[in-house]
């Protein structure tokens, strides 16, 4: 390791602050792009979830007319 | 060759080897990342110079280098649109704009912190970090452009334009520091010569590099898909996956 200690490793005698800053914006601006990349490929993938579902799929609809069965009375 | 020119014009068949590519791209990169900042910045020696405010260079210059590199993607990419009009091409330039945006606002800013301690100020207007202020703001236009125009083919040319007519910058950038007389330092690494700083700061260097190169084609990938996605919803395909995938 290039320091004495970790302490030294922070501090890096004087620079630290000026090198962890950068650091940290480095991470935090990937991650938010990356997060942000995967919110709207899930929000993509739930806005075509809701297309399908609200469309009727025409193979399994009722073809026009429908039968109810009606219990006949016997009063 | 041509087969593959040709299958690269099909959303489908990328949808399907980007699915394949992509956890090797991240887990790859972010290994490669993650040993190159460690060794950069625990075990590489101090620069007698500089000191420690060095080792920002093991971001800075991979941001620097891939925003510079995104855009020359960019521009070829740009270029089929309008010769070939593959709509892939305008799908790749529309999804990796922001990521090119992100990269040269890194490399401007951990440039100014770096720059404080090495030469005294935050900022200079001199040609390499105004050229790069120059590529954030085509970056910026090109995002623009294309959510400002909703007809798709016209929307495509427009952009592939934009980022044509801006690709001039490149060489301005690459070469500002010979042709001005700058504050800012030469090139890291040329392809011609060999490294000027020891094994131990070039190499972290390196992989830093390479890491980020394989995250930014992760992150290209992933917003790729999400750009055909939303393009080709109406297709039997696209439906035929988010039924598959439930999520």
């Amino acid at each position: 390791m290039a320091f004495d200690s970790f302490g030294a490793f922070i501090v890096m005698e004087g620079h630290g602050p000026y090198v962890w800053t950068c650091y940290f914006v480095f991470f935090l601006l990937m991650g938010v792009l990356a997060w942000w990349s995967l919110r709207q490929r899930r929000a993509v993938i739930a806005r075509h979830h809701r297309q399908i579902g609200s469309t009727p799929i025409r193979n399994n609809s009722p073809a026009g007319a429908s039968f109810t069965r009606i219990e006949p009375s016997h009063d | 060759m041509w087969q593959i020119f040709h299958k690269l014009g099909s959303p489908k068949w990328f949808f399907g080897i980007a699915s394949t590519l992509m956890p090797w791209l991240l887990w790859i990169g972010v290994a490669l990342l993650a040993v190159g900042i460690g060794w950069g910045l625990a075990f590489a020696p101090q620069d007698y110079l500089q000191g420690n405010s060095y080792r920002i260079i093991f971001i800075h210059v991979p941001s620097a280098f891939l925003a510079q590199s995104v855009y020359m993607m960019m521009a070829v990419a740009g270029l089929v649109t309008l010769v070939w009009r593959m709509k892939l091409a305008d799908v790749f330039v529309k999804a990796v704009a922001p990521v090119g945006a992100a990269l040269t606002f890194l490399a401007l800013f951990t440039g100014a912190v770096w720059g404080k301690p090495t030469w005294g100020t935050w900022w200079i207007w001199d040609a390499r970090l105004t050229s790069m202020l120059i590529l954030l703001f085509l970056y910026f236009g090109v995002m623009a452009l294309g959510a400002a125009i909703s007809d798709e083919k016209s929307s495509a040319r427009a952009v592939a334009v934009l980022v044509l007519v801006g690709v001039v910058n490149i060489p301005i950038i690459k070469y500002s520091v010979e042709w001005w007389n700058t504050l800012h330092q030469p090139a890291t690494f040329k392809l011609t010569e060999k490294p000027s700083m020891p094994a131990e700061m070039w190499m972290p260097l390196l992989l830093s590099l390479l890491g980020l190169y394989l995250i930014f084609g992760w992150l290209a990938c992933l917003r790729m898909q999400t750009e055909i996605l939303m393009r080709e919803g109406r297709t039997r395909w696209v439906k035929e996956l988010v039924q598959a995938r439930g999520n």
